[in-house]
Order: C-alpha cells, then sequence, then structure tokens
C-alpha cells in the first residue's frame, strides 16, 4: 500500500510513527483514529501539484524537498522585550514558541467570566470526552490540513461564553525561532450565541532562517455573535507558511476576515467560509505585499449554503520585484439559498517588470433569487492621480508612494482594533518602496 | 389568465421547428476507428500524400490522449468505434457542376432549413457553401469572388487545387495535438470551408456557410480555415439546425483563423442544433475547436457566437495577439434551457504591444440549463501597454438552473491593464410587472428583456442574423417561466 509513498511524505509517515504516542490527546479514540486516517490520506496523495486545479498557480516543491523537523529540539530562551515588540498594547495575549504555548510571556489579562483562552494541548488533556466534531468538523480540503490533523500538538482554544463581549482584542502571537523546523499550529475559536470579539493572529519569526508553518484555525461563530479574525503573516524571508481558516457561521452571525500577507518566501492562505444558517453575514479583506521572490497565494470559498446570507470580499495586492501573486475567490451558492448577496473585488497594482499575477475569480450559483458580482482589475497607478499630486509640488517618488499606500490603506482602515491599525499602519510604511 | 395557460403549455410544449430527417442515400463507413479507416477517408478525398501523413500523426498522437474532464459539463461515456468517420451524399460521385444537377432530395432539405440557394444569391447578396454532412455540395458566387481572387471553396477542394496554402496554414493555430477533440479532427476531418484573401482586398459579400448533420450516428468534423493576406479583410458567417434525432451526435469541429498585417477578420456563429428533448434525452454533443491568430501587426479578429442549440455546448474560441497593436474581441450569447449545458467562453492570449482586447459575454439560463462561462486573459511579459476589459453577465430564469464564472487571469507585465467584471442576477417580479401591465405578455416580457439583456452581442451580427438570433432566442425559452 505505501509502494507508491513519495520521498518527504514516507518521511512524515515515518516521523508520525515514531512521536504518535506522544501527541496530545492520546486517550481520545477518535483523535487517535482521525489523526492515523489523516497521515494514511496524506501519505497516499502526497504533496499537491501544478496539476491539481487548487495549485495550478503554486508549486510545494520547495516544501516538499526540505527536510523539516516535526519535533523542536531544547527550547530557546526569549527574552521578552523580543515579545514586546509584537504585542499589542491592550490584548489579551497568548504566546506560542515554535508551536508550543510558553506561559510565561503570554498575557491573558482580565476576561469576561466563563471566557476560555488556552492552549489546545492543555485542554485536550484536561478534557476527558471532547466533543469529536469541534476538531474534526470537515474533511480536510487539502493534504496539507491532513498533515496538521496528524501531528498537531498545540495551539489556541478561545472560548466565549454567549452574550460575553471583550472590548480588548485576543493576540495569538506565533513565533518561530528555530530553523529548518515544521511547526503545526492548531487553533480552535469558539463565539458563543450573541458573544462579540476581535481575534488577532499572527505569525512572526525571530532571524531569517528557514522553516515551515503550518497551521490550520477552525472558527465557530455561534448564532448572533459577531467576531472578527485578523491574520497577520510575518514569517521569515526564508520561510514557508500554509494556512488554512475554516469558519461556520449560525444564524444572524456576523464574521470579519482580514489578512494581510507580508513575509515568508512562499505563503498560501487558504479561508473558507460556510454559512450553516439563514441571515449570516461575512466580510473577507486581505492585503497582499510581495517583493523580490515572494510568492504570495490566497484562495477563499465562501459557501452560501442557506438563504438570505451576504457576503462581501476585498482583496488587494501590491506586487513588486520579481514577486508573484495568486488569488482565487470562489463563491458558491447552493440550489434553494434564495436570497443570496454576494460581492467579490481583486485589485492588483504591479510595481515591476518581472512581478506577476494570475487572479480568478469564480462564482458558481445554483439558484435564482440572488445578486452575485466580482470584479478584478489588473494594472499600474493612475498616471493622472500622479499628474495631478506632481502639479501641486510634490516630487514623482513621492507621489508614487502616497497613491501606493492610499491603495493599500483602504483595507488597512477597516481593521477593527485601533492599536492593530496602527501597528499595521507602521508595517506598511516599513515595507513599501520608497523609491 | 386560464387562456395565457394554455397558451403558456402550447408553447412549453412546442417540439422543434427544424425536426425532421430526409431519406438520402448515402455514402457511408461502417462504424470504427483505425488507421484503415483513416487512409480509406484520405484516398475517397483523393487527398496528397502530406495530408495523410497529417492525419495518421494526429491519429496516433490521439491515441496517447485521454478526454478531458476538468469541466463542469456531464455526459455518458462516448464510444469512439461507434462513431461512422465518413459520410458523404452519393451524388457526389456524379459530381453535381451546377446546382440543376444536385440531388432534389437534398434542395429540398435545404429548402425546408430556409436555405433556398439560388434565392439567397439574388435576395441576400450571401455566398453559401453548403455542407450537408460532410461534402460540399454547392459553392456560389464562385466566380465573383475569384475575380478578386478571393478563395472560398470546400476544404476538400482546397486541398486538392490549393496544396501550398493548406500545408502552410493548416494546423499552424490549432495544431494536431492541442486537445482531444481537436486531434480526432485532425485525424478524420471529412470537409469543411476554406477561405483565402489575397492582399488588400476587401471581400465584397458576407461569406457564409451551413453545416448540418443528417445521416444517423454520423458524427461531423469540420474543418475550416480562413486566412485574410496583408491589409484585407473578411466577414464570415456560420449558422446550423439540424433534424430531431433520439441518439446523442458528436460534432467535434476545428476552426482556424489567421490575420495577417492590417487585416480583419470577422466570424460570426448562430448555432441552433437539436438540444435534446424535455427531459434531456438526444441532442447534439459540440465540442469545438476555435482559434484565430492575430498574426500580423494592426490585425484584428473578432468572434460573435450565439449559442442556443445543443444538448452540450463546449467550446472557447480564442484570439492569439501576436502583432504588435493587434486586436481581438469575442460577443457571446449562450443560452440554456431543459437540460441544456453550456461551457463555453473565450481565451485571450496577449503577446503583442499595445494589444487590444474585448470580452462580452451573456449567459442565460433556464429550466434545468447550467451555463458556463470559462475564460483566460493572459498578458505575456512581452506584451507591453497591453489592455483587456471583460464583462460576464448571467441571467437566471428559474431555480433549477445553474451558472458559473471561472474568469483566469494571469499577468506578466505591469504596464498591461486588465479589467474583469460579471454579475448574476434574475429577472426581477417587479421587471415582469411592469411590461404586463402594460399589456405585454409574460413571454413577450421575457423575450423583450432577454434580448435587452443580450443587445451588446446582437448589435456586433450581421443584419440578418441579429434578426434570426432574436428570434431564436424567443423560441427557446418558450415554457422556461410561470
Amino acid at each position: 500500500m505505501n509502494a507508491r509513498v513519495p520521498g518527504s511524505a514516507a518521511d512524515y509517515l515515518g516521523a508520525f510513527r515514531r512521536i504518535s504516542g506522544i501527541l496530545p490527546g492520546q486517550h481520545l479514540d477518535w483523535l487517535r483514529q482521525a489523526r492515523a486516517e489523516a497521515i494514511g490520506r496524506f501519505s497516499q496523495q502526497g504533496f499537491p501539484t501544478l496539476h491539481d486545479e487548487d495549485w495550478k498557480y503554486t508549486s510545494v516543491a520547495s516544501i516538499e524537498k526540505g527536510r523539516f523537523n516535526i519535533l523542536p529540539t531544547a527550547s530557546d530562551n526569549l527574552l521578552a522585550p523580543q515579545v514586546a515588540l509584537h504585542a499589542l498594547p491592550d490584548s489579551h495575549l497568548l504566546v506560542f514558541v515554535n508551536g508550543r504555548l510558553d506561559p510565561g510571556l503570554s498575557r491573558p489579562g482580565r476576561l469576561p467570566p466563563g471566557t476560555v483562552l488556552s492552549s489546545l494541548a492543555y485542554q485536550l488533556e484536561q478534557d476527558q470526552d471532547w466533543p469529536e466534531d469541534t476538531l474534526v468538523t470537515y474533511p480536510p480540503a487539502s493534504p496539507f490540513a491532513d498533515l496538521n490533523l496528524a501531528f498537531m500538538a498545540d495551539g489556541a482554544y478561545v472560548r466565549l461564553p454567549p452574550e460575553a463581549a471583550l472590548a480588548a482584542p485576543i493576540q495569538l502571537l506565533f513565533i518561530t525561532s528555530e530553523a529548518n523546523l515544521a511547526v503545526q499550529p492548531r487553533n480552535l475559536l469558539v463565539a458563543g450565541a450573541g458573544s462579540s470579539a476581535s481575534i488577532v493572529e499572527q505569525h512572526v519569526a525571530l532571524g531569517e532562517s528557514s522553516y515551515f508553518t503550518n497551521t490550520v484555525t477552525d472558527i465557530l461563530v455561534g448564532s448572533g455573535a459577531t467576531l472578527e479574525h485578523h491574520k497577520v503573516q510575518q514569517e521569515s524571508p526564508a520561510a514557508f507558511h500554509i494556512a488554512t481558516v475554516n469558519v461556520s457561521q449560525a444564524a444572524k452571525s456576523r464574521f470579519t476576515s482580514t489578512s494581510f500577507a507580508l513575509g515568508a518566501r512562499l505563503a498560501r492562505t487558504g479561508i473558507a467560509v460556510k454559512f450553516q444558517a439563514e441571515d449570516a453575514h461575512c466580510t473577507l479583506d486581505g492585503l497582499y505585499l510581495s517583493d523580490g521572490r515572494q510568492h504570495v497565494d490566497h484562495h477563499t470559498w465562501i459557501d452560501h449554503q442557506k438563504p438570505r446570507c451576504t457576503s462581501r470580499e476585498l482583496y488587494k495586492g501590491i506586487l513588486n520585484g520579481a514577486s508573484r501573486a495568486v488569488f482565487n475567490g470562489r463563491v458558491v451558492v447552493h440550489p434553494d439559498a434564495q436570497g443570496s448577496d454576494a460581492q467579490q473585488t481583486n485589485h492588483n497594482l504591479l510595481l515591476s517588470e518581472n512581478a506577476e499575477i494570475d487572479t480568478k475569480p469564480q462564482l458558481e450559483i445554483w439558484a435564482d433569487d440572488v445578486k452575485c458580482s466580482h470584479g478584478a482589475t489588473v494594472g499600474q497607478l493612475d498616471e493622472d492621480q500622479v499628474y495631478y499630486l506632481r502639479a501641486r509640488g510634490i516630487g514623482e517618488a513621492s507621489a508614487r508612494v502616497i497613491l501606493t499606500r492610499a491603495f493599500a490603506k483602504e483595507i488597512i482602515d477597516r481593521v477593527g482594533p485601533l492599536s492593530l491599525q496602527e501597528r499595521l499602519d507602521q508595517l506598511l510604511q516599513h515595507k513599501l518602496p520608497r523609491q | 389568465m386560464l387562456k395565457e395557460a394554455t397558451k403558456l403549455d402550447e408553447l412549453v410544449s412546442r417540439e422543434y421547428q427544424h425536426g425532421f430527417h430526409t431519406d438520402l442515400e448515402t455514402d457511408t463507413l461502417s462504424q470504427g476507428l483505425n488507421e484503415a479507416v483513416i487512409r480509406l477517408i484520405s484516398a475517397k478525398k483523393e487527398e496528397p500524400e502530406f495530408m495523410l501523413d497529417w492525419r495518421l500523426q494526429a491519429y496516433r498522437h490521439w491515441l496517447t490522449m485521454r478526454e478531458p474532464g476538468w469541466s463542469t459539463i456531464h455526459h455518458p461515456p462516448i464510444d469512439y468505434q461507434a462513431i461512422s468517420y465518413y459520410s458523404a451524399p452519393k451524388s457526389r460521385q456524379d459530381g453535381p457542376q451546377s446546382l440543376a444537377e444536385v440531388d432534389p432530395e437534398l434542395l429540398r432539405t435545404y429548402e425546408k432549413l430556409g436555405v433556398p440557394l439560388q434565392e439567397r444569391e439574388i435576395l441576400a447578396g450571401v455566398a453559401v457553401d453548403a455542407v450537408f454532412d460532410s461534402v460540399s455540395v454547392a459553392t456560389t458566387f464562385k466566380a465573383k469572388l475569384g475575380e478578386l481572387g478571393i478563395i472560398f471553396c470546400s476544404f476538400s477542394e482546397a486541398v486538392r487545387e490549393h496544396p501550398e496554402l493548406v500545408r502552410q496554414y493548416l494546423g499552424s493555430v490549432v495544431p494536431y495535438t492541442d486537445n482531444y477533440f481537436a486531434s480526432l479532427n485532425s485525424a478524420v476531418f471529412s470537409d469543411g470551408s476554406f477561405c483565402y484573401i489575397p492582399p488588400g482586398v476587401h471581400c465584397p459579400m458576407e461569406l457564409s456557410t451551413y453545416f448540418r448533420i443528417n445521416a444517423i450516428n454520423t458524427g461531423q468534423f469540420e474543418r475550416t480555415l480562413i486566412i485574410a493576406d496583408r491589409d484585407s479583410y473578411v466577414s464570415y458567417l456560420e449558422g446550423c439546425t439540424a433534424p430531431m434525432r433520439d441518439e446523442n451526435q458528436l460534432h467535434a469541429a476545428v476552426v482556424e483563423l489567421i490575420a495577417l498585417e492590417n487585416a480583419q477578420i470577422r466570424y460570426a456563429t448562430v448555432q441552433n442544433w437539436y438540444p435534446g428533448d424535455k427531459e434531456g434525452r438526444g441532442g447534439i454533443y459540440n465540442f469545438v475547436t476555435k482559434r484565430g491568430e492575430c498574426r500580423g501587426d494592426n490585425s484584428r479578429i473578432s468572434w460573435t457566437q450565439v449559442e442556443t442549440g445543443s444538448a452540450i455546448t463546449w467550446k472557447y474560441p480564442s484570439v492569439i495577439l501576436r502583432g504588435d497593436n493587434a486586436q481581438g474581441e469575442f460577443h457571446s450569447v449562450a443560452l440554456t434551457n431543459n437540460y441544456q449545458q453550456a461551457d463555453t467562453g473565450t481565451k485571450m492570449i496577449h503577446l503583442g504591444r499595445n494589444t487590444r482586447s474585448n470580452i462580452v459575454s451573456k449567459g442565460i439560463s433556464a429550466g434545468h440549463g447550467h451555463n458556463a462561462y470559462r475564460g483566460l486573459v493572459k498578458m505575456a511579459k512581452s506584451a507591453v501597454g497591453a489592455r483587456n476589459y471583460s464583462q460576464c453577465d448571467s441571467l437566471l430564469l428559474g431555480d433549477k438552473c445553474a451558472a458559473h464564472t471561472f474568469p483566469y487571469i494571469e499577468v506578466k507585465h505591469p504596464s498591461a491593464r486588465v479589467e474583469h467584471e460579471a454579475t448574476t442576477s434574475r429577472i426581477g417580479e417587479d421587471q415582469l410587472f411592469y411590461c404586463q401591465s402594460r399589456g405585454l405578455s409574460a413571454e413577450d416580457a421575457v423575450s423583450m428583456i432577454v434580448n435587452g439583456f443580450c443587445k451588446e452581442v446582437f448589435q456586433e451580427l450581421p443584419m440578418e442574423f441579429a434578426v434570426e438570433a432574436q428570434k431564436l432566442l424567443g423560441v427557446s425559452l418558450e415554457g422556461s417561466i410561470g
């Protein structure tokens, strides 16, 4: 059966056999079984190739070739100042170092009663009968989700009780300091009925080493709840980052996602939103800035399964150097999901001769009483606008910086927590070409 | 109201108007495909050596390929050995020199179809190269075109009379390795049209061909090749109807267009093949490869299509914009009713500097129809200052139909500009109410709104086609509301 296992997939299978005994949640039969099935599927399928429609523009051959360690070696001694550099001033902070929660560096703060902000590994060990459907809610859509399910060792567990309202954002800070490590965090965010919160998931590196982050975040938004999920990806320039975000929304819930892709040599973020009940709304926003030889890929999938749900999506990209960006936005309206309303937009700014963008907005409509539209543009800065600014005494280089920044700012301004807005604005200024 | 309902029922249950079958003695090969069959086709057509070699190469390549499975269409597997690959009306052997010599049975068929050749010559000023099954039976206006040096004839004739042109251009836009159905076509193509416009000539009339599928179990594999030499212009019309039949028929045509410097080709299609009955039985499988190449600078190619027929339509008329300042256009209306499926769109491959392309696609789904737009806009590294605008709108009539949009956009140069817009909506109750309160029947109201939705595309059609297309939409939509 394993005869056709590709080299690297076989390595992962071997690693799984060696270490599966020490992964958390061994007392849960269903979890042991789910892990075994996941690695089985993965070792059979192997890594996706350019022949898979979903990976047509993104080659993961370099991840396959990389020999990553599954377990971290001795833990690094991180200094608090390094954390402070990234911590938002007012947040409920959990810090994960090389994939494991570091309680010493975390700062959960005061939370409303009943709110759980904890480590997934800890919760799995504590809870004798963890309900299966909160972790294995879907057949994993990609080989990377399977890989994560097999190896996940830790991550954030957030549970908001009904009607809880958090004023300050929850910040999940993932710091990778070890080279050649495969970090596979698993986050579970559950918002009870009527609750509201903002959650920031941030991936940063110490140094410029190569490693592989393969993260999965499952989000359940209860009825009438309002949840924001802001993903800030600032991995090291040599790192690989694959992220899967699965969202399931109950009736009348509101979910907002923003994805900021700034770092990594190869980054792919897949966000799937399923409307499980009527009258829900989601907003998916994203901003990708790429330079050098970076490759940034976003795949979003909004599944209108029930009537009267609305979705809005705005992704923007600024490409420089010889970088390449991929955007694939898929909206599916199921039969009987009448009254669905979906809008999707993708704008791209190409700043250099060697950058490349591949965009594919995609609509699949199986109902008739719907309003769906999408639009995509690729181009340069508007020369009329540059001229306008120059006519007012602004040098050409500055005019271009102002316009490029304004292009990106639209996404940043849509982020809820002000402290995060400010932080992103600084990052933007740092990242944009000054010319 | 009751009366209205009865009228609707009548309309709904109306059968395909052009459904009839003419019994003709045909010279049909027994079913199946192998090298001997290809040699036989080539021999029957008295083809030169290079043609046979090309067919055999295509066939050998086809054997290594697998039927593509990536589209959203569904159909039972096709048995390629159960198809007869050659069928020619018997009368061909007698070699009719004029219409008077043509089998009168054949002429009656054309009359039912509304293609009275002689009348058309005079009234419409259109030269008709009528394809009945696989062999061109009559070509009109040949002499007049000949004066200008325009070659407009059947493909077989072109192979015999102008082998050097065929050899130079055949397969240069759609190579025999291109895709499964194009390879099959290259191996077994029976006939089609050939057109060459010499340098500096503005073709004075709309060129037109009627394709028609007639003999039972004979898939049609036409091959069309149009070459517009420097500074020339040609407008080509293709229109189709087919008799009613229960079995599915495979139709895998290939159309190649080549526009040299400053040349312009306009290619318009109205396709109304048998779409199958209300339960989705029967109907034509229309798997077509159409591609044009703007080879010279400042050349232009435009595709306009109105697709209302066929059980399955699977075609992507494309333009390769190789010359600088070349322009490509695609205007499409695709309508699916009952159980029809359409997977159609275009590819605009920008290679030259300052190339322009424009895409307008209108999809209408009714009943259980499935309609997908699938398109690619590619800006190569060399496409400096290239520009594309695409608009894809879908209209849904009824809650069992589906409309999909799959636009691929690949941009490799910063000075290229690409814009894509798509919307999906249905005819609003308020729009219908508005029309009905002003005395229009529900049918007429829908027809009017749909025609308004498609106006941008119809404007691109030559006059007589535009009128035909509007009527066609009305007929095709019958029974889709209420």
